[in-house]
């Protein structure tokens, strides 16, 4: 890690009280859902981490609570360099601020977890579902989700589950 | 099938009004294009000079349904895409046949999840299946002759 992540995990810490994780060489900072906005701003208007590579979430039910993390990947161009933020959210419905406003490119990140996570991301211009088909009920990534859809086949219960089965008709 | 019978030098053969339907359809049967998964690779190739569909009257691939005659549902479907799929059906005129091709169109394959329809037989009434993943050339060409010796049994009285 060199001195320039350094200075800026640093000086982020200082300025909104914020913890560090490093995982072989790559350093997260944890950011409490409220001040996920300002931070992102501070990053790149301050840092010139000026995109956005990644924003995706983790449903980590039922080992811990909170239960999801929502994860940001911020790059910089002029330095090369990465940083990842980590928002730690509970709730069944979650919600927190969006960064859309800072980083537009959000915008169908932050739809696809609405989609497959559920959470909500406060002043979005358009959080609808971007892949399921939007009569869609449940959000199918979270760990609670039903897996499966149907029962398999075998010889000795085919009939029982071939006679449930709805068949299209002409 | 074929001609009954010819009667002498006058230019005239005599078969059934069924038969000569069925010869008809069975070649001149238009399939859709209608690729979904890796089972279109397939069907490419099924469609290219190695294979040569247009043997058994599919020159085309028909890109409108409005044109075709029988849907190869090549791969799986997804529930978004189910919706999509019946329209297409629908859209074409009858008669009209349709080939589930591979174990995701014929059952969903691998994928038993929420995603993925668990066979096109719950969204459009399936003539053949035809097992494979994916399916060779080969097995779809059977299918098709599997299908065209059903299309060549029905009678009168199943147009009806």
């Amino acid at each position: 890690m060199n001195e320039y992540i350094n200075d800026t995990v640093q000086s982020l810490k200082d300025r909104f009280g914020l913890q560090s994780i490093e995982f072989r060489g790559d350093i997260s900072l944890m950011v409490p859902p409220d001040k996920i906005v300002e931070v992102c701003r501070a990053l790149r208007d301050d840092f010139g981490f000026d995109v956005l590579a990644a924003e995706s979430a983790v449903d980590y039910w039922p080992e811990q609570t909170p239960r999801f993390h929502l994860i940001y990947q911020l790059y910089s161009m002029v330095h090369n360099q990465r940083v990842g933020l980590r928002v730690p959210l509970d709730g069944n419905a979650p919600s927190l601020p969006s960064v859309t406003g800072v980083y537009p490119n959000a915008n169908w990140h932050e739809r696809e977890i609405w989609d497959m996570f559920g959470v909500r991301f406060e002043g979005h211009p358009d959080l609808r579902r971007i892949i399921m088909p939007y009569d869609w009920e449940g959000h199918p990534l979270r760990k609670d989700y039903p897996l499966g859809y149907e029962e398999v086949e075998f010889t000795f219960n085919f009939d029982e589950i071939d006679g449930r089965k709805p068949y299209a008709k002409e | 099938m074929g001609i009954e019978q010819k009667l002498g030098n006058m230019g005239v053969a005599t078969l059934r009004l069924e038969q000569a339907v069925n010869w008809a359809r069975t070649n001149a049967m238009w399939p859709m294009l209608f690729g979904l998964a890796c089972c279109a690779i397939e069907m490419m190739s099924t469609q290219a000079s190695d294979n040569d569909l247009s043997r058994f009257g599919m020159e085309l691939m028909r890109a409108s349904p409005r044109q075709s005659d029988l849907m190869i549902v090549a791969g799986r479907v997804s529930r978004k895409m189910a919706p999509v799929l019946r329209r297409l059906y629908d859209q074409m005129p009858d008669p009209k046949w349709v080939i589930a091709m591979g174990d995701c169109a014929s059952c969903g394959g691998v994928f038993n999840n929420y995603a993925i329809v668990q066979g096109v037989d719950e969204v459009v009434p399936v003539d053949v299946y035809v097992a494979g993943c994916p399916p060779r050339p080969e097995a779809l060409i059977h299918g098709i002759i599997t299908l065209h010796e059903k299309v060549r049994g029905e009678t009168v009285k199943d147009w009806a």
